[in-house]
């Protein structure tokens, strides 16, 4: 069964309509790569997902639970899931030992001490064991983005939601990043990416799927996807990224 | 997976020690040292003309002997002054206790006007009323509604005091401002801060608590302080309500000889008590502009 299940997704701003009856599947410890033009909806899905928009129609599941049937308490549900952004939000005017703390003292209710030790192990495994007390702003690029990958990843989601995590950082920092990805993929963590970076797509993906025209216009392996598109759109699409 | 060590951070740290400034640094500093000085002698010779200037055309008007005497007596400066202080000090409590009610009210009204949902609107609908309203009334009118009118109601159980009415028209009229500074504040920080609390699970609430509050309690400080000074001034005012603070002192030793002299010590009182808390304002703002180059 799939852990995560989007089906008939509407959403809407005005007049716009972003996603037109998006279906997608994402089972237990898969990697879905959601690659597409700039406003094909990627960041829109992603923000459903997370129950930042509410949804014109259409259902999503997250493992049994519909998720979208508003009697669902939508802060217990996204606490289940781990969202980073592309421009990483972090909160200015805590720590970065704070940052990562906040949620499993405020929302899981864990005890400081428990919380710190968690934020510090957690802080060890992405790298920057020695930047617990330092502020966001001290931080670089991509130091600031493996804080908001820690920070989601402290309570223990089921599904981590990553859009465009990377498009801050110069290659040498993608690399911090996805090194980091690879291996929460390794360990069998469920993600959701939203990226326009080929190269990291083919790294991560056990499956890519090309937005277009509010739904799924091509989906497949990203070898095959990437390497030998079959519809027309895709192509065009992919056309603009040399090197692949 | 392996910590990558972060080389970009640490790399240049034990390269610096060794450091002499070049020929063309050294140059550079020479010429911005000689830049400082030149401006600050021409500020100098600047202010002193003006101010000469000034006090030359005061002190040879026609009328100067006159204000001298009823303005300027130092005698009169001298026996006033411990009356005027001691009023001063009911208007340095009036002011510490005001200024915590202010902010509390302040900020609760900014909070209720933020919420969002209907079962909220009466919380709302109440906020913009208050603010609309407070902002809109003179200060003095509702310090003489308030002084004068609710003790003439004789109802049982609310006190008598003028002091008391005078803060809570301090307080009224003050919160209705202070409400719309937190209220920008609180706008202004970017709704991306409140889709990352969000998306980690915490509550409305909380996100206002922990994360939105916080930032915009700091962005706003400056203005805030602003107002503080303000309100000191204008804790003088409560004086129309018969209450003896700095000014009503100086209003009773002038009533005796019609010198009003009492009222130029009061005056400069007022300004030593808020010279040191403009200062703090610069020096807060100044430390925000240079911390918050760093965030967006
Ligand atoms: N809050 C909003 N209000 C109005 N329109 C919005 C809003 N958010 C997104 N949109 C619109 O929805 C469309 C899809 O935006 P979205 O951010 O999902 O695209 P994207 O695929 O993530 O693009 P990018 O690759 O540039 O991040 C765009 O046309 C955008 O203008
Ligand atoms: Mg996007």
């Amino acid at each position: 069964m799939s852990l995560l299940s989007v089906r008939g997704l509407r959403k809407s701003f005005g007049s716009n309509v972003v996603l037109d009856g998006f279906d997608l599947e994402v089972s237990a410890g898969e990697c879905v790569v959601l690659i597409g033009a700039s406003g094909s909806g990627k960041s829109t899905l992603l923000r459903c997902v997370n129950l930042l928009e509410t949804v014109d129609d259409g259902v999503i599941h997250l493992g049994s639970e519909d998720i979208t049937d508003p009697r669902v308490d939508p802060d217990r549900v996204r606490s289940r899931m781990g969202m980073v952004f592309q421009a990483y939000n972090l909160f200015p005017h805590l720590s970065v030992l704070d940052n990562i703390t906040l949620a499993p003292m405020r929302v899981h209710g864990r005890p400081r001490a428990d919380a710190t030790a968690a934020a510090r192990a957690i802080l060890e495994r992405v790298g920057l064991a020695d930047k617990a007390s330092v502020r966001p702003d001290e931080l670089s690029g991509g130091q600031q983005q493996r804080v908001a990958i820690a920070r989601a990843l402290v309570n223990s989601p089921e599904l981590m939601l990553l859009d465009e995590v990377t498009s801050a950082l110069d290659p040498e920092l993608v690399g911090e990043v996805l090194d980091l990805l690879i291996s929460l993929k390794a360990e069998g963590m469920t993600m959701v990416l939203a990226t326009h970076e080929m190269a990291f797509a083919k790294q991560v993906a056990d499956r890519v799927c090309f937005l277009h025209g509010g739904a799924i216009h091509e989906e497949g392996p990203p070898a095959a996807l990437l390497g030998a598109p079959s519809r027309e759109r895709t192509r065009a699409f992919l056309s603009r990224f040399v090197g692949l | 997976m392996a910590n990558p060590p972060d080389e970009r951070v640490d790399a240049p740290g034990g390269l610096t020690d060794r450091w002499v400034p070049s020929a063309l640094e050294q140059e550079r500093r020479a010429y911005r040292r000689s830049r400082t000085v030149r401006s600050a002698a021409i500020a100098s010779i600047s202010t002193i003309l003006v101010v000469g200037a000034l006090g030359w055309v005061l002190t040879h008007s026609s009328g100067w002997p006159r204000v001298q005497e009823t303005f300027f007596d130092w005698d009169k400066a001298v026996a006033s002054f411990p009356a005027v202080l001691s009023g001063l000090w009911l208007n340095i409590r009036v002011l510490l206790v005001c200024a915590v009610l202010i902010t509390v009210l302040g900020l609760t009204i900014a909070v209720m006007r933020t919420l969002r949902g209907p079962v909220f609107f009466p919380l709302r609908l109440f906020g913009a009323a208050f603010t609309d309203l407070f902002r809109g009334l003179p200060l003095l009118l509702v310090l003489l509604l308030l002084g004068f009118g609710v003790p003439a109601l004789g109802l049982d159980g609310l006190p008598q005091e003028a002091v008391f009415w005078g803060c809570a028209a301090l307080v009224l009229s003050y919160s209705a401002y202070v409400a719309e500074v937190f209220r920008a504040g609180i706008e202004s920080v970017h709704p991306s801060q409140r889709a990352a609390a969000r998306s980690l699970g915490l509550t409305h609430t909380q996100s206002l608590r922990f994360v939105i509050v916080p930032q915009a309690v700091r962005r706003v400080l400056p203005p805030l302080l602003n107002d503080f000074v303000s309100l000191q001034k204008d804790s003088g005012l409560i004086a129309v309500l018969g209450v003896v603070d700095a000014i009503r002192a100086a209003q009773i030793e002038t009533a005796r000889d019609f010198n009003f002299t009492p009222y130029v010590v009061a005056g400069v009182l007022f300004v030593c008590l808020t010279v040191p808390m403009a200062r703090f304002t610069d020096w807060v703002a100044r430390r925000q502009g240079f911390q918050g180059s760093g965030l967006v």
